[in-house]
């Protein structure tokens, strides 16, 4: 974890609600794809934490959606603007258990997370494809840059204004894959878990204190424990989720 | 003595600056960050007789100029801790340690502070009365003098380490509780623990807490923090640790001019984990700025 000033150089509209923004600064401590930075914003006391879309050698990239007054606040924030983030935080996805043809799924704002995932594998030489999940025709994000990566991409609508109609599970039964990744909302997490004919990885999202660890804001059950989602997390191996409802 | 150091119930601090209980786990979490040898000490995570995972989540809230927390005492149990968590923190802090206890029952304390009270790096028991988090105990036993005080004179019988309780400040007169504790056998008084506070989301129009009410804590709650640390001071003839919303240099010199001999910092390690090894590194300027010589004797200074 390391704490410095980065200073924003663009910082634009992908839909009427979610906002791509690149961060210029020391990203040394990013190590794995699924991590996430821990942003301050003025006049707000807590942070916010934002998933790492995509890293560089010198720019972070976070991909949110408005969802309350401190992303409003940040969606407004002009070119250059300098601010003190947190960055290195949360476990990330783990590469190594893969195979040869991984799964990846995204619902919503979840789907940002995926893109450095999805590059890093394509790197590694295996054969990525991508369900993004969205609400309506207006949401999608990032179907292009998905398809750039060399990934095959599916993309699906819960109204069916584009793509396939449903669910990212309704996806993901037509296609053969050796291990998937997720990040998204919980009913969507549940649907995958139970959908998923093979072992895969979860992104969870909590409320958080902190970030880093201390406060136990944001601890959940797991069969091997409790467990900090900021910490221990974000991502939880399938074999060790434990739904409480 | 350097001019930082202060003496808090007989053991001599390098600083007057400790990080406060549940904002700084067992010290490892924080001494990957920088060395965490250069704080007068800690208050390490609340501890209990049996584990408690604690409440449900969301158990965080944001408030302008502070958060609500209500965590509600999630640690390993007593003996998790003496057998998993102190031999960790022996590694990365090698002066005396603040065990912060909590309780349901008179004897859980008791039991929580004899098995603390045989750990060596254990330097102070803070006895926390006050914990707003958790139904059937905590805070009950802070919001009354005579249950206080049986919990003081409990553990005073189990342990020869200085006996410190941490008080709530929801509370309609805290110094009779301060000078119950103090009869009782109390070697000092830590306060103010959280504000029991609360947060309605408008969209869902429920709480935004999943136990409804938690702590308020942060910059907030300051000035109530150095009311009440005047108003005990002024009581009691024990030392006093500060605490609420401290989060600069000048807070802590305002602490203890309130009567703190010692400040503990909360909320905003969480926000800014660097801020106790800051705050340190900044005081002896802050104390050239207000002609302080030293610490120790700014301790009540504010008549």
């Amino acid at each position: 974890m390391k704490q410095s000033i980065y200073k924003i150089i663009e910082n634009i509209a992908l839909t009427s609600t979610v906002f791509k923004m690149v961060l210029e600064g020391d990203v040394s401590d990013i190590k794995n794809s699924g991590e996430f930075i821990n942003i301050k914003l003025e006049g707000k006391y807590l942070r916010r934490p934002i998933s790492v879309c995509d890293v560089d050698a010198t720019t972070v990239t976070i991909v949110y959606k408005v969802v309350g007054t401190g992303t409003e606040q940040m969606s407004k924030m002009p070119v250059g603007t300098e601010l003190d983030v947190l960055v290195g935080l949360g476990n990330g996805y783990d590469l190594s258990l893969s195979g040869e043809k991984p799964l990846l799924l995204g619902g919503g704002v979840g789907v940002p997370p995926l893109y450095n995932l999805a590059k890093r594998l394509i790197k590694d030489g295996k054969e990525v494809t991508v369900v993004l999940g969205f609400n309506t025709k207006d949401e999608i994000f990032y179907e292009q840059e998905f398809k750039d990566l060399g990934a095959t991409v599916f993309v699906t609508t819960a109204d069916g204004t584009y793509g396939i109609k449903g669910f990212v599970t309704d996806a993901m039964k037509n296609i053969d894959y050796s291990y998937f990744y997720t990040c998204g909302p919980e009913p969507m997490l549940k649907a995958i878990y139970k959908a998923s004919t093979t072992s895969g990885q979860m992104s969870f999202e909590e409320r958080m204190g902190c970030g880093f660890g201390a406060c136990m804001g944001c601890s959940c059950k797991t069969l091997t424990g409790y467990k900090r989602i900021c910490k221990d997390g974000p991502v939880m191996k399938k074999e060790e989720i434990l739904w409480e409802d | 003595m350097g001019r930082l150091s202060v003496n808090l119930c007989g053991i001599e601090l390098d600083n007057p600056i400790i990080p406060a209980s549940g904002t700084f786990g067992y010290g490892y979490e924080f001494a990957e960050l920088y060395d965490i040898n250069c704080l007068g000490t800690f208050s390490f995570k609340g501890t209990t007789k049996d584990p408690r995972f604690g409440n449900p989540t969301p158990r965080i809230a944001e408030c302008k100029n502070g958060m609500i927390n209500a965590v509600g005492l999630q640690n390993p149990g007593v003996e998790k801790v003496v057998s998993e968590e102190l031999p960790k923190l022996k590694k990365c802090f090698n002066k005396k340690v603040m065990a912060n206890v909590s309780g349901f029952a008179v004897e859980d304390y008791a039991y929580t502070c004899q098995m603390l009270d045989k750990e060596e790096q254990v330097g102070w028991l803070e006895v926390n009365v006050s914990c707003p988090n958790v139904h059937g105990g905590g805070m009950s036993f802070g919001t009354c003098p005579e249950a206080a005080a049986e919990v003081t004179a409990a553990v005073k019988k189990v342990t020869t380490k200085p006996v410190i309780i941490k008080l709530s400040p929801n509370v309609t007169d805290i110094v009779s509780i301060a000078k119950a504790c103090e009869a009782a056998g109390a070697d000092g008084i830590s306060l103010i623990n959280t504000l029991l506070g609360m947060r309605i989301d408008l969209r869902t129009k429920k709480p935004v807490i999943a136990n409804k009410m938690g702590g308020f804590s942060g910059d907030a709650i300051f000035p109530v923090a150095v009311r009440m640390v005047y108003q005990v001071a002024n009581a009691v003839n024990i030392p006093v640790v500060g605490m609420g919303g401290v989060s600069t240099a000048e807070d802590v010199i305002e602490l203890m001019l309130a009567g703190a001999t010692a400040v503990e910092v909360g909320a905003a390690n969480l926000i800014d984990p660097f801020v106790c090894r800051d705050i340190i590194n900044d005081l002896p300027a802050v104390m050239d700025k207000y002609k302080i010589n030293s610490l120790q004797e700014i301790i009540g200074g504010c008549k």
